[in-house]
């Protein structure tokens, strides 16, 4: 699985200019590239198109691949792009195994062996038995852990992370960083990482500057 | 703030009470004013032996969850077409404000045998020569009630979920479900609709209880032998045997507690929904992806049946003569409009909607400054909702006998009071918001110049709500325009206004009439509104920070 940007580059409503200078990258399985640049420069823009949530308003050149197959024309669910934001958008009405639940994948059948993959990620999440849970009572890292459960569970082609550790402190921060990528080099998935922390920089395995 | 609290317990809760009570009592035959005291279960023997009683019970059964489920059901999708579209949804204020009665008159011209869109498709398409034999309005599954109530309901149900959704991340948790893989309708439907649907608990029941008890919609367009229990505890109401009243209220206590059987089963239904869509969350399924056919399906359907209902009372006001199977009239003319009285009852109706919007903007202005004096909530909020729980039929009647005894004969004044009941929860419930959400920095700086508590009210807080002020104003006017039988009882026919006039005429030979006055009946409310946009709009001209939003 490969994610490739040839040549895009986003224009935002009622603007002439581009954000940013045409961005072509190549993200191999198991990578995770680190996006960096001013703020306003449109990494989020970038991250939302790839993920197909970009508001159509904008106009867009070039294309977006995943394992060779253009998936700009496709709708966001159709995509299998995971996504991990800031917030980590645990949805509240739900428990959090409620929430990885919700993430698993319909392939896997069953109802005991989607509660076993769901207490298994719980597990090595680090949060065994927290299945009743409210994510609301979760801590910071707690909750991005289970929001990265979720999303793994849903077995995504490719992971657009946008600044997820941004909230965290910095003791944490470390922690969480490393728990996520490696999660992701686990699976062999490429991986697209939003920052403006150096040190998410460092821990990637190579970084692109958008410029204008 | 105690002087609040007992201002709108004597002006909005004691009537209500009272009316209830006495409601109650003349179910037991109590009837002092008649002479008659011999109390025990006649009255429940006799209304319940009725014939047809239990078809009556079934069609109050059937239209009013019927038509809250379809109408919530509806909301959702449609919710979600416009929670990304928040200017598409003015279109639904005509209907929102639409008086019940008017919207179902020109229903009726609509779709009877002989209404407009069978004249439309005839003889071309039909091969009708005259007018089919074949029952749409007044049908007896009262199929055609629950359409009228859906298009009032729907568009107000459109209209909650969409202020419960702008206090939520509603874009990112969309795009968090998609990122999952799962469909945008399914996304709406598991994680977001869940989310507001507590909001949306107290506006269901309201439709609930509206649905089961309502009178004018029920005369136009429900069966009317046997009629729903509402139209039957009119009827009763309405003998020439004042002991009939016996029965009559019997059955109002059998349609509450019909009614508080359904909000009883309805929240059990919620708790059993609830496990389903647990147990659905659980499977993972992500649904479809595609365009929102049902949002497209239920515009275009709704949309032509208001718009097709509004043309059908236009073209009856102007008809000269128009025979079956004509598309249109063979001429227009202005002639009935100059001829017909119909601006007595819409003065009388103006007249009871300025008065009753003014005495509920000054109780709701003086609750909500007494709540800011005191710097805590008035513990009253189940009781502002009371009158749009109860069925109306269930305590009108009550309030109109309890008035007499109090010495306020029935007339306008009785009416504007009885009015009052309804308009003000509505105005209440649209002020409250933003008069709560006003920036209470403002007001801190308006008082460290100086500014008492007076002077903020008045320079600062009222002329900052001129929007919304202005919003809850016509709100009040249109509930109040609706009311039906807050005008017929405690007017006892001393007071005709464009309400009891026009669904009395409804199913009368003078279509053209009939049509008159629910245009007019339409038309006050849509001034109403119209108002309400310009106002704020011409006297903040200047100010951009108070432009929009109010409606």
């Amino acid at each position: 699985m490969t994610l490739e940007l040839i040549a895009l580059s986003l224009t935002a409503p009622g603007t002439e200019d581009p954000l940013f200078a045409p961005l072509s990258l190549v993200v191999a399985p198991g990578e995770v590239v680190c996006v960096m640049g001013p703020s306003g420069i449109g990494k989020s823009s970038l991250l939302a198109h790839i993920g197909g949530h970009l508001s159509r308003s904008f106009t867009v050149q070039g294309e977006v691949r995943l394992d060779g197959q253009d998936v700009t024309a496709l709708p966001a669910e159709k995509r299998g792009i995971g996504m991990l934001f800031q917030q980590a958008h645990l949805f509240p009405h739900l428990s959090v195994g409620d929430n990885l639940a919700f993430g698993l994948s319909p392939k896997l059948r069953g109802k005991s062996a989607r509660r076993a993959a769901v207490c298994e990620a719980l597990d090595q999440a680090g949060l065994s038995g927290m299945e009743d849970r409210d994510p609301a009572t979760l801590s910071g890292g707690q909750r991005t852990r289970a929001a990265l459960m979720r999303t793994l569970l849903a077995q995504p082609r490719a992971i657009l992370i946008d600044e997820p550790f941004a909230a965290l402190d910095t003791g944490l921060r470390a922690e969480i960083r490393s728990f996520v990528l490696d999660h992701i080099r686990a699976r062999n998935i490429p991986a697209l990482m939003v920052s403006h922390d150096e040190s998410d920089a460092k821990a990637a395995a190579r970084t692109v500057t958008l410029r204008r | 703030m105690r002087l609040a609290g007992a201002i709108v317990t004597l002006v909005i809760g004691a009537p209500v009470m009272i009316g209830a009570v006495l409601t109650i009592a003349t179910a037991f035959g109590w009837q002092p004013g008649l002479g008659r005291v011999d109390l025990g279960f006649g009255g429940f023997v006799e209304g319940v032996g009725a014939p047809g009683i239990l078809t009556s019970l079934r069609l109050t059964l059937v239209t009013g969850i019927g038509a809250t489920v379809l109408s919530l059901a509806a909301s959702i999708p449609l919710a979600r077409w416009l929670v990304t579209r928040q200017s598409a949804s003015r279109w639904m204020t005509p209907l929102l404000a639409v008086p019940h009665a008017a919207l179902a008159i020109g229903l009726a011209f609509l779709i009877a045998p002989s209404g407009w869109a069978s004249r439309l498709v005839s003889p071309w398409a039909t091969g009708w020569a005259l007018p089919p034999q074949i029952v749409t309005v007044g049908d007896p599954w009262g199929v055609s009630l629950i359409l009228g109530l859906m298009l009032k309901e729907v568009p107000f149900l459109t209209l909650m979920t969409l202020v419960a959704a702008a206090q939520r991340p509603v874009s990112e948790q969309m795009a968090a479900g998609r990122a999952l893989g799962y469909a945008p309708g399914r996304a709406w439907a598991r994680i977001v609709w869940p989310q507001l649907y507590p909001a949306l608990r107290l506006p269901v029941l309201i439709v609930l209880a509206f649905s089961l008890s309502v009178v004018d919609m029920a005369l136009i367009l429900g069966p009317s032998n046997p009629p729903t229990l509402a139209v039957r505890i009119l009827r009763l109401y309405g003998a020439p045997d004042p002991a009939q009243a016996v029965p009559a209220s019997a059955l109002a206590v059998l349609l509450l507690a019909v009614m508080a059987g359904s909000a009883a089963l309805w929240l059990a239904g919620e708790k059993a929904v609830a496990r389903i869509g647990k147990a659905a969350i659980w499977q993972g399924h992500r649904g479809r992806s595609g365009k929102n056919w049902p949002a497209v399906a239920l515009i275009g359907g709704g949309g032509a049946l208001a718009l097709g209902a509004l043309g059908a009372l236009i073209l009856w006001s102007l008809a000269s003569f128009w025979r079956f199977p004509d598309a249109l009239p063979a001429d227009l003319t202005l002639e009935r409009w100059a001829s017909a009285d119909w601006a007595g009852p819409a003065l009388t109706s103006l007249t009871l909607a300025l008065a009753s919007t003014a005495l509920a903007m000054i109780l709701a202005v003086l609750w909500l400054e007494s709540e800011d004096r005191a710097g805590r909530r008035l513990p009253l909020g189940a009781l502002i909702v009371l009158p749009l729980l109860l069925p109306q039929i269930g305590f009108l009647q009550g309030l109109t006998t309890g008035f007499l005894w109090l010495g306020l004969p029935p007339g306008a004044l009785a009416v504007t009071w009885a009015e009052l009941l309804f308009v003000f929860p509505y105005v209440m419930i649209a002020l409250a918001g933003p008069w709560r959400a006003l920036d209470r920095a403002q007001l801190a700086s308006a008082a460290s110049l100086g500014a008492g508590p007076w002077r903020r009210l008045v320079a600062v807080k009222l002329p900052m709500l001129l929007g919304p002020i202005c919003a809850a104003a016509a709100i009040g006017v249109a509930v109040s325009v609706a009311q039906y039988l807050a005008v017929l009882l405690p007017g006892a026919g001393r007071v005709q206004a464009l309400a009891t006039e026009a669904v009395a005429l409804a199913s009368g030979a003078d279509r053209r009439l009939a049509a008159i006055l629910a245009l007019m009946q339409a038309a006050l409310p849509w001034a109403g509104f119209a108002l309400a946009l310009a106002i704020p709009a011409w006297w903040h001209r200047n100010r951009r920070g108070l432009r929009g939003g109010a409606l």
